[in-house]
């Protein structure tokens, strides 16, 4: 097994290369802005330091959101393409599993992105491997109630500590740890992947014109 | 590897087409597209996010499609060509994002290439070889331009370009004025067939001796026809949809065949290609053969498939780049929204010798997580 995880649906651009048993090689950037430029220079300085190329990988595992949008895409339209192109399938995983598998809690909380607009992408959790509720995108304060007492792990938190007053680690998406809850789900006979599409969870912002503007002065 | 006759995959997403298009040389063998022009209809306009979720679904799926026309394995390829700029950011990005993946996974060059400069290219599928030099007129929804190349792979000059409204976006606004839809040209075009091109006067923007000779302008005529219906309107008129539609019409192709033809004879230049999504017009071609016939210049009109947004222009391009050994780009290839039309394509950083590479990175990126 040689998976390449990557995850382009937060501000991290990560990238990691997982045997089964152990990560191999690992990138992650920190850039919100630069998704697009970054990603293929990890892939390929991830697989140069493992001393591997892409042909010889399994599985691509991808972070599918949710997550602002433009960034997202890249990381799901390079899997697919990867996919594609090697004839090796694709494994989509919600971004938020990863925070939560990363951050090894082990009873229940909450992991919180940063969603923009004032509004945090979340989801509930058991245990580090156990999401409770579908992903959401709410304001933190709207949830604060619902979250009370729990930790919260990821930027979300840190970002909004009013709401979120027992903020965790890790802060930002790893795609190792991606990888090494993807491997686990393949060793276990491959259940709970989701399909490759981006979870947007907003509609996109765009308005019927009521009418054309009169230009006759009035 | 094939030297004069690369075998290139080319991908286009600058605007709301999904295209895929696979080239041998100036031989088309595939052109994949798929449009999200219904999604946008009811908006009157291209809604950029749209777009680009639009984009995400088609990539992969109409790739495979080009493929599977051309019957031919990925792994032939010499190169893959993508659109770099200029487009709608989170649009391109999805695309160059995609042809990065293909390149590296396949171990093929990548060359980001000129959005209006593959417009021109296209020619090369429908006409052989482009004369050089080339004098283009460019005319779609996003842009007005009129280009002068020597060589389509290094050297394309502006001569001139719309101040105001892209020359599509004015049939787009005038349709809306008379409640016909979106796009608007083809409507328009249809309308105009049965009706007076000369039975309203509307001005010819930028027609003055003093103006300047390569230039258009097009909101002074779409504020004109607004008020000109407006007018009938509220007199209680009806409003002669046909005649307006014609003479609007006219008024915008006139222009354009006008200052491409001037253009050429200022230039020396025994050649015209008009693309771009309104080169489809009827009235454009006919008038423009007609001014072409009686200057002595030899019109090059793609058909209406090639002139719309496509991926096989991009493909055109790139095999002429490979063909030409112009330097491939590299992995950080950034979408560049403004890429400017002088740049036919992007090369990797080693080539890097246009000081204006480095303004638009972080103008394209502002936009990269959220539009
Ligand atoms: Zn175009």
């Amino acid at each position: 097994m040689l998976l390449l995880a990557l995850d382009t649906a937060t501000p991290a651009v990560t990238v990691a290369l997982h045997d089964g048993e152990a990560v191999l090689a690992s990138s992650s950037q920190v850039d919100a802005r630069r998704h697009g430029e970054l990603l293929l220079p990890a892939v390929d300085r991830v697989l140069k330091e493992a001393g591997l190329t892409l042909d010889t990988v399994t599985g691509v595992v991808v972070g599918v959101g949710p997550g602002p949008y433009t960034g997202l895409r890249v990381g799901l339209v390079t899997a697919a393409a990867f996919s594609s192109a090697l004839g090796v399938p694709v494994h989509g995983l919600c971004t938020l599993d990863g925070l939560a598998y990363a951050s090894g809690i082990d009873e229940p909380f909450a992991v919180a992105t940063d969603a923009r607009r004032k509004e945090v992408y979340w989801a509930r959790y058991e245990d580090s491997r156990t999401r409770v509720t579908d992903a959401a995108v709410d304001r933190p304060a709207e949830i604060a109630e619902r979250l009370a007492g729990l930790p919260v792990v990821g930027a979300g938190a840190r970002l909004y500590p009013e709401a979120f007053p027992d903020a965790r680690d890790p802060e930002h998406q790893s795609a190792a740890a991606l990888a090494a809850l993807a491997a686990e789900k393949l060793a276990a006979g491959g259940e709970g992947f989701l399909d490759p599409l981006p979870l947007y969870l907003r509609r996109p912002d765009a308005q019927v014109p009521k009418n054309y503007k009169v230009v006759t002065p009035k | 590897m094939a030297a004069d006759e690369p075998l290139v995959l080319g991908i286009e997403t600058s605007c709301d087409e999904t295209g895929v298009g696979i080239v041998h040389g100036t031989t088309l063998l595939a052109d994949a597209v798929a449009s999200s022009v219904d999604t946008h209809a009811r908006f009157g306009g291209v809604v950029p996010e749209i777009a680009s979720r639009a984009h995400l679904e088609a990539m992969v799926p109409t790739i495979e499609r080009a493929l599977k026309t051309a019957g031919i394995s990925a792994k032939d390829l010499d190169g893959i060509a993508v659109t770099a700029g200029p487009g709608l950011a989170g649009a391109l990005l999805v695309g160059v994002s995609a042809a990065k993946a293909y390149a590296y996974a396949l171990g093929k060059p990548l060359y980001g290439v000129n959005h209006l400069a593959s417009h021109i290219c296209v020619d090369q599928l429908e006409h052989g070889k482009l004369p050089e030099p080339t004098m283009a007129l460019l005319v779609s929804g996003g842009h007005s331009s009129l280009l002068l190349s020597s060589d389509i792979t290094s050297d394309v000059r502006p001569m001139g370009a719309t101040i105001d409204d892209a020359a599509g976006e004015a049939f787009d606004k005038i349709a809306r004025v008379l409640d016909l839809g979106f796009p608007g040209g083809p409507v328009i075009d249809r309308l105009a067939k049965e009706g007076d091109p000369k039975a309203i006067a509307f001005p010819r923007g930028l027609s003055g001796s003093r103006d300047p000779a390569y230039d258009f302008s097009f909101s002074g005529l779409k504020t004109a026809v607004a008020r000109w219906i407006e007018a009938k309107r509220a007199a209680g008129e009806d409003v002669p949809v046909r005649d307006v539609a014609a003479s609007f019409q006219e008024a915008v192709v006139d222009v354009l065949t006008r200052k491409a033809v001037r253009a050429c004879k200022d230039e020396g230049v025994d050649h015209l290609m008009i693309g771009g999504g309104v080169a489809a017009n009827s009235r454009l071609r006919a008038l423009a053969q007609e001014r072409c016939e009686r200057a002595g210049i030899r019109l090059r009109v793609p058909r209406p498939g090639l002139c719309t947004d496509n991926g096989a222009m991009v493909a055109a391009l790139g095999s002429e780049m490979v063909a030409r050994n112009r330097p491939a780009s590299d992995l950080e290839l950034s979408a560049d929204s403004s890429l400017p039309v002088t740049d036919p394509h992007v090369p990797g950083a080693h080539h890097h010798d246009h000081a204006h590479d480095h303004d638009h990175v972080h103008e394209v990126s502002k936009e990269n997580l959220y539009s």
